[in-house]
């Protein structure tokens, strides 16, 4: 059933609907909306905490792992008192006092080749907030399947990137990297970090799903903090991609 | 031909936390060996054993991925941009096994 804006919704979320092009009408896009967010640690905190404050009607969370002391730098959906409770509880707790009018669902396991689609259900859109990327070819190829976006997001140090993937529209991820790259036991990261690149994600999921502005497709943004440098590289679908090129036009 | 190679965050630790360098180089191949012999230890994080780019690893000649060129073959010109792009993991924890 399609819910309706209440006059509390009209309040709460008035200054973003002074966007131009968002209104009513963009608002409730967000709350009749559905979103799946694979991972809450450093990317997945201000991706669900920014789509929670904006509105955004059900949001899944699904994390296995608990909090560590040593993830507090950047993981700003847990605290201390969080420390061994599962990551997807955590974010739920935090996310209902920022926004208590939302849905939130937590899925607290492992995101497998033989569960994704249902942990993924009806969402229309997956937010890859991941640390690995076997994960995140699993993600690839359900997005690919459900014919719904994927937005790919990952930092290192003071660096990131992001790209919008929307198959057949766009490359898949495993055109833009055909290979996994090595698991690095510690990789360095400060949370401003997956601070900037989660921003730039949660706003593309408000785009995506309010029709403002344009997403981020075909472009790989390879963002150099250390330099203050944003920098879009174009990226172009492989014909012969194991994933995705069934799907190509293998004349064009 | 002289070309500037952007050099990603975690390759910089070999580059002495340089993050553009500019080295002599006729294609991406005699680029790569350019760098080894200033960077001794880069070729083996951008090379597999048999001297192939690694497969997660994209370079971008100003702004066009050497695969939808001629891959290590690609002629580099003077005073083009080239940028290392290895696909990176980080995101969530790093507590996962």
């Amino acid at each position: 059933m399609k819910k309706e804006l209440t006059a509390h919704d009209k309040e709460r979320y008035g200054r973003q609907m002074l966007v131009d092009g968002w209104s009513e009408d963009g608002q409730l896009k967000l709350k009749n909306a559905e979103v799946f967010i694979s991972g809450v640690g450093g990317l997945g905190s201000p991706v669900s905490i920014y789509l929670a404050v904006a509105g955004v009607g059900k949001i899944n969370v699904c994390d296995f792992d608990v909090p560590e002391l040593s993830n507090l730098n950047r993981q700003i959906l847990h605290h201390d008192a969080r420390i061994g409770i599962n990551k997807a509880l955590s974010a739920k707790e935090t996310l209902k006092i920022l926004n208590p009018s939302i849905e939130i669902k937590e899925f607290p396991c492992k995101i497998e080749a033989d569960n994704v689609h249902s942990l993924v259900g009806n969402s229309r859109i997956i937010i890859d907030c991941m640390d690995n990327f076997a994960t995140r070819l699993i993600l690839n190829e359900c997005a690919i399947a459900k014919k719904i976006p994927l937005v790919y997001a990952s930092v290192w140090g003071l660096s990131g990137y992001l790209s919008f993937i929307n198959v057949p529209r766009t490359p898949c991820l495993s055109c833009i990297f055909p290979e996994a790259p090595p698991r690095e036991a510690k990789f360095p990261v400060v949370g401003a970090t997956p601070g900037v690149i989660g921003c730039l994600e949660a706003l593309e999921v408000i785009k995506y799903l309010t029709g403002v502005g344009r997403n981020l497709e075909n472009e790989l943004l390879v963002w150099d903090g250390a330099s203050v440098d944003f920098k879009k590289l174009p990226i172009r679908a492989n014909k012969d991609c194991p994933v995705c090129g069934a799907l190509r036009d293998k004349k064009a | 031909m002289s070309v500037k190679v952007r050099i990603p965050a975690p390759l910089q630790k070999l580059t002495s936390n340089k993050s553009e360098v500019e080295v002599e180089a006729a294609t991406i191949k005699e680029l790569v060996e350019s760098l080894e012999k200033v960077y001794p230890g880069i070729k083996g994080r951008i090379c597999d054993e048999s001297g192939k780019i690694r497969r997660f690893i994209n370079f971008y000649v100003n702004d066009e991925d050497v695969r939808f060129l001629k891959g290590d073959d690609t002629v580099l010109k003077d005073a083009d941009q080239v940028s290392i792009i290895p696909a990176i993991a980080g995101g969530a924890g790093e507590n996962r096994k």
